[in-house]
């Protein structure tokens, strides 16, 4: 970081004095197009994955070494809050090279202009990924504004134990699943089958497209925003009728409350993603070997789809002197063998990249699942099944608001379709106050 | 011997020193004070006033998206006028968040200061054991982080890890739900007050410690019992410092932000724009307008300037008046 910015304050300094053909000349730190470079690259990378750091030795003692980029890891808090210090950073011209980012926030960065197109800078990548997540990474677009390094794809989590005693079978449909969760009441007052939680939007989102959601489209110049679409509240309907007739709880996730509901057995499933064996480790350490995962519920039996919770990219920033360098070390990052064994081992990621899911690390499965042996494998199965998503420049915004209109009908177990259009009506009407062209 | 001529040369060589011009000697002192103020003006100016400054410019801008705002260039900040201030005080939500703060306030106040004064009664009565230890321990909570107590509390009032509400279970009592409805201020305003009151009984039991000995004797030989030496002279005498005490205390509710921003996440009843603060955090770093964050924040610092220090100015204007009907008596 600190030799980046000492290696810009001298190349700006010299652009004053100097002059730009000067300039050209001087290298690396001054290539503000990407084009060619000369001489050693250092490369700033702000990410929240725990233990990047080591994946990025690999990086700077191998391919990195030879070709002298060297990229330095500064760790950050995860989600939206790096999103807005990366825009703040973006706005005083000093935002890192490269930076970590979940699908949803890419158009809010690019909206932005905190991402560059690095489509001429990444190679082949695009046929390591499925279409479905590509497509994120391109908004659309011809331009490329990230590769894909995890991605999220829900599924059903259960307590295979639980569900026998209880005479439960693993619902297939989400109508099977109302129905367990009435059954299991019945058997159990006092436990529930889960919990419909208001504090992460992510989930809803997912299960909304998996029911064939798309929230934010685009037509010509405009913005269309389908939050209150059938598919949207037909969900909403789902679970605010579970949670109104008490079949399930209405309690927050990630609360002391949920983790011993979880690691006692008053909860004894979990809609999650791929990621969920390292939540229930820590939420539910008492109940490992338990657990057994299942695709996600379906709306119609015909059907096999799913929906995605979580994921990110890395992004190359437009305030980068280096983005042909940064680019290339986030297509290694997220498409080498190696870069994506050490992503699985130090950071615990599910890889975006296809040929990685039943490979190395993914052979076996997680350790809080070694009693289905065949975890991976069925992950990369409904992986494949992941409906397509569509983010807009706002989804903070509707995830705001989605938490509190949520939050408070869960509460009152009143109607869910009211909090979907509240969540519609504030997503519009930040997009018409920014000066979005919005669709009718 | 060399010192009477180096004195000598010493008289003639440090001339000036010896005998100022006058003028010199004027504008020294006239620039002293000016000097003096420099540090601490430069230190004002740069990182009081220029930010604040900076935050009232943004409140009248906004951005301007094109088209479908992807790309370079797709972003404007253009001028906004009052649009910001309009649309916050136009907002529901805000005002939901301030009439929220205001009943929460209404809990706070009177109770942490009652308490305050109370404990700083009974620590400076004479009969009291164990004082040093009991100030201490009134005092500690103050010194947990805001975050901290927050936390600490939230994970007893959630009923299925609290040992309060295990004990409760036991004894088959009924367990309220303290983090929902009306309880919930209760429970907010616990956590502030179980924070709040050593401080405040500090500020009070040093205004008392400081009344000369000599009044209580007066009184004592006049026949006065100690409860009429607290309510008649004691507490006459710590006004000024129960009005200072009030006046902090304000000014903190009105930026209540760590208690329920900690226990948002343990609850749906706590929305992300709780209090005003919290939609100003949520505008701001959440949906990344910092326009119309910084046209709330300005509302929400007038409305504490106002607030604050109307209440100063009443509690003076009485003072004023007690002294001179004093006077005339």
């Amino acid at each position: 970081m600190r030799y980046t910015k000492h290696r810009r304050l001298v190349s700006s300094a010299l652009a004053v004095t100097l002059g730009a053909t000067t300039l050209a000349a001087c290298g690396s730190s001054s290539d503000d197009d990407g084009g060619a470079r000369s001489g050693p690259v250092s490369l700033t990378y702000w990410t929240w994955a725990p233990g990047m750091d080591k994946v990025v030795d690999l990086w700077n003692e191998g391919p990195g070494k030879k070709e002298q980029i060297k990229v330095t890891v500064k760790k950050q808090a995860s989600g939206d809050t790096l999103v807005t210090k990366i825009l703040t950073a973006h706005k005083a011209g000093k935002a890192p090279d490269l930076v970590q980012a979940e699908y949803q926030a890419l158009p809010t960065l690019v909206s932005n202009d905190a991402l560059a197109d690095i489509s001429k800078d990444v190679g082949d990548a695009k046929s390591k990924f499925a279409d479905g997540v590509w497509q994120q990474t391109t908004l659309g677009t011809d331009a490329v504004y990230a590769v894909p390094q995890d991605i999220g794809p829900m599924m059903f989590y259960y307590r295979e134990d639980l569900f026998e005693e209880y005479g439960l079978t693993v619902p297939t449909t989400w109508d099977e699943f109302a129905d367990t969760a009435r059954k299991l009441k019945k058997k159990s007052p006092k436990t529930d089958l889960t919990t419909f939680s208001a504090n992460d939007s992510g989930l809803f989102a997912g299960l909304a497209q998996q029911a064939g959601a798309q929230w934010w489209t685009t037509s010509g110049d405009q913005w269309k925003v389908g939050i209150s679409d059938d598919a949207t509240k037909k969900v909403a309907e789902f679970w605010g009728g579970l949670v109104k007739e008490g079949a399930i709880d209405n309690q927050p996730m990630y609360t002391p409350a949920w983790n011993k509901a979880l690691n006692t057995g008053k909860q004894i499933a979990w809609v999650s993603a791929v990621w969920a064996p390292g939540t229930l480790n820590t939420a539910a350490p008492d109940t490992k070997g338990k657990w057994a995962m299942a695709p996600l519920p379906q709306w119609t039996e015909q059907e096999n789809r799913t929906g995605s919770w979580g994921g990110s990219s890395t992004g190359v920033t437009t305030d980068s002197g280096n983005k042909e360098a940064a680019a290339e070390f986030a297509a290694w990052l997220n498409t080498d063998g190696d870069a994506l064994n050490a992503l699985a081992k130090e950071s615990g990621i599910y890889p975006a990249s296809t040929s990685a899911q039943l490979s190395g690390a993914f052979t076996t499965p997680p350790e809080y699942f070694s009693n289905q042996p065949d975890f991976y494998q069925k992950a990369a199965e409904i992986a494949q099944t992941t409906a397509p998503s569509a983010w807009g420049p706002n989804v903070n915004v509707a995830y705001t608001t989605f938490k509190d209109a949520f939050g408070a009908a869960a509460k009152n177990r009143s109607d869910f379709v009211t909090a979907v259009d509240t969540m519609q009506q504030d997503t519009v009407a930040d997009l018409k106050k920014q000066g979005f062209e919005v669709a009718p | 011997m060399t010192s009477p001529a180096r004195g000598k040369a010493y008289g003639v060589g440090g001339a000036p020193y010896a005998r100022p011009s006058r003028t010199s000697a004027l504008r020294r002192t006239r620039s002293a004070p000016f000097l003096f103020l420099v540090p601490a003006t430069v230190l004002f100016l740069l990182f009081f006033a220029l930010p604040i400054g900076y935050a009232i410019w943004l409140s009248f801008r906004k951005v301007r998206v094109s088209g479908l705002g992807l790309g370079a260039g797709a972003r404007k900040e253009v001028w906004a006028g009052l649009e910001n201030y309009t649309a916050a005080l136009s907002d529901s939500e805000l005002l939901d968040g301030a009439l929220r703060v205001l009943g929460y306030g209404c809990i706070v106040v009177p109770v942490m200061l009652g308490l305050a004064l109370v404990f700083a009664l009974m620590l400076d009565s004479e009969r009291v054991r164990l004082a040093p230890f009991t100030r201490l321990a009134i005092f500690l909570p103050y010194a947990i982080p805001g975050v901290i107590a927050a936390l600490l509390w939230g994970f007893l009032y959630l009923p299925d890890v609290s040992p309060f509400y295990f004990v409760l279970d036991r004894f088959g009592l009924p367990q309220p739900d303290l983090l929902d409805g009306g309880p919930l201020f209760l429970a907010l305003s616990n956590i502030a007050v179980w924070g709040g009151t050593g401080f405040n009984m500090i500020v009070i039991y040093t205004a008392l410690r400081a009344v000369p000995a000599e009044v209580y004797e007066a009184a004592k030989l006049d026949g006065a019992t100690p409860l009429q030496i607290a309510l008649k002279i004691k507490i006459p005498m710590v006004a000024p410092s129960l009005v200072l005490t009030f006046f902090f205390s304000i000014i903190a509710t009105l930026q209540v932000f760590n208690e329920p921003t900690t226990l948002k996440p343990l609850t749906n009843s706590v929305s992300t724009t709780w209090s005003p603060l919290m939609k100003v955090y949520q505008d701001a770093f959440g949906n990344g307008d910092i326009h119309s964050a910084a046209a709330q924040a300005a509302l929400i610092a007038l409305a504490t300037l106002v607030l604050s220090f109307g209440f100063l100015r009443a509690a003076n204007r009485r003072n004023k008046q007690d002294d001179s009907q004093g006077a005339a008596r």
